[in-house]
């Protein structure tokens, strides 16, 4: 369990990134900080491994603050995914997973071993192991920034739009192995991204934050359809903009489902 | 060509010498330059001050080193120690740029993603920030060690042997095919340290040849410039 307490921080210029933040995210489930440009995702994601300390208020993991944890320590017990991939250009794919291992001290075969391992976890074929970060695509790299984060089976994986910057049907198909990875893997996810649909797809509790790291609101999709906090939300979810308001219409005995554009986007089944 | 024959032994000698005490000074300035370089770019105030006070240096005309030398550090008048002490300084002065620039051409991001997988600070420093700096750093060693090679020829006028004693003898004589030979050594040399560096270079980091957008085209020969200007 990770535990956001009245969190705020203000950087060294003086921007608030973050104002009074508090939040609880349940062991083995994902949270997605959802929210626009610079409304503080990043930095409240980064509090969880110390990459930002918080000015004011505590981060517990399992009720432990994490101030008074060693920062390097803790970060090799996280992983972290991040928006591009952030891979080492001057490390080989394999050294790029294996890397985390060997900071724990996994000896050198091991490393290895379990790095080939997650590389197919995550669907890369093993011939991509030997070539460079520099001569993969975008969204292969994606793959293997996952790999790094997942190779040393961490408890808590942080992942900040780690599928920001591959093309739409890529995305999809790395959303779905997420999904599928995190059945099997029971990690406590904290996911970070801007759209919608990818925080209603892939969160068990998602948080819509407005600037300032203030939330709008908190719950499941299907909560914050029903019952959206305010206008903020109702307009930021798109239940103002007519593809989220459903509603049935009988064509020759078949409900057909049509939005609220007109647009029929599927068939009601009994 | 008969005088060459008749004296390949001592050529040859010149040849070795030369390139022994390139190598020593350009990879003592070298060593010295790296930390400066790194701290530079780190804390761009204090080692801007410290970047300009090594270019500076590089202005001292090597004859005027050659000569102060000695009296400064005690040593003795045609000791090769001045020479190298000189060259290496030279070496460093032009190199604490190129280190400083090879050191700030590394993604931050990169650095940033180190320190979340959980390097430590000098993990991150010899395992991610030198490699990185790796392609600027071959570029501004390959334009000292040239340099080198012929501000070394210098120090044959205060006695100290090298294959610049060709052309002070040859000119003092007036004969050519000496002169010519000099240089000859001197420019196969260069050339052949360059080649040397450049062969390590793909050996150390193969990474930089394969990659598509780790080194910037141009940046290399950018720095070059940069270097032979200061
Ligand atoms: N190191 C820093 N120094 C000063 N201000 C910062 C720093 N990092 C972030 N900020 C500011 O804090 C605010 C929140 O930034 P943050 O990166 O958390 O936003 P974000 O929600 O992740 O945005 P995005 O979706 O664009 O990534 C922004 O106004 C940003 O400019
Ligand atoms: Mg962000």
């Amino acid at each position: 369990m990770i535990e956001y307490r009245s969190i705020g921080k203000t950087f060294a210029d003086g921007t608030e990134a973050v104002g009074d933040f508090s939040l609880v995210l349940p062991s083995r489930t994902t949270t997605v900080l959802v929210g626009s440009s610079g409304c503080g995702k990043t930095t409240l994601l980064r509090m969880v491994n110390r990459m930002v300390d918080p000015t004011r208020g505590q981060v517990l993991i399992d009720d432990v603050d994490i101030a008074t944890r060693n920062r390097v320590e803790l970060r090799r017990s996280i992983g972290y995914v991040m928006q591009h991939a952030g891979l080492l250009p001057h490390r080989k794919v394999i050294d790029n997973v294996a890397t985390v291992l060997r900071l724990n001290g996994v000896d050198r075969k091991e490393a290895r071993d379990r790095s080939y391992a997650v590389l197919e976890t995550v669907g890369l074929d093993a011939s991509l192991a030997t070539k460079y970060p520099g001569q993969l695509s975008g969204g292969q790299q994606q793959r293997v920034g996952v790999a790094r984060g997942l190779v040393s089976d961490p408890n808590i994986l942080l992942m900040d739009e780690p599928f920001g910057a591959v093309d739409p049907i890529v995305r999809e198909e790395l959303q779905a192995e997420l999904l599928r990875l995190q059945r099997e893997l029971d990690k406590t996810i904290v996911f970070v991204t801007h759209d919608i649909d990818e925080a209603f797809l892939l969160g068990d509790q998602v948080v819509i934050l407005k600037k300032g790291g203030k939330v709008a609101q908190v719950g499941s999709p299907a909560d914050i359809l029903a019952k959206p906090a305010d206008d903020f939300v109702r307009s930021f979810v798109g239940l103002d903009r007519g593809h989220r308001t459903l509603h049935v219409e009988d064509r020759d005995g078949v409900r057909v489902v049509v939005d609220g554009t007109g647009k029929a986007t599927g068939v009601l089944e009994a | 060509m008969s005088w060459f024959l008749d004296n390949v032994d001592y050529v040859r000698e010149l040849f070795v010498r030369h390139a022994w005490i390139s190598v020593v000074s350009t990879l003592i300035g070298f060593a010295l330059a790296l930390p400066v370089g790194w701290y530079a770019n780190r804390h761009p105030r204090l080692g801007g001050v410290s970047v300009t006070g090594f270019g500076v240096l590089y202005t001292i005309p090597s004859i005027a080193l050659f000569i102060l030398l000695p009296g400064i550090l005690g040593t003795g008048f045609l000791s090769v120690t001045n020479v190298i002490i000189a060259l290496s300084v030279y070496a460093a002065a032009v190199m604490v740029r190129t280190a400083s620039d090879a050191f700030g051409s590394v993604s931050p991001a990169v650095l940033d993603a180190a320190t979340a997988a959980g390097f430590s600070t000098s993990q991150r420093v010899f395992r991610v920030e030198l490699p990185l700096a790796g392609p600027v750093l071959l570029a501004g060693l390959r334009v000292v060690s040239v340099s080198t090679v012929s501000m070394l020829s210098v120090a044959s006028l205060i006695g100290v042997s090298n294959l610049g004693s060709l052309f002070t003898d040859g000119f003092r004589r007036d004969f050519l095919t000496e002169i010519v030979i000099g240089i000859i050594g001197i420019v196969v040399l260069a050339v052949v340290l360059d080649l040397l560096l450049n062969l390590a270079g793909r050996l150390l980091m193969p990474w930089a040849s394969a990659q598509r957008t780790a080194v910037r085209p141009g940046a290399a020969s950018k720095i070059a410039v940069k270097a032979r200007g200061a």
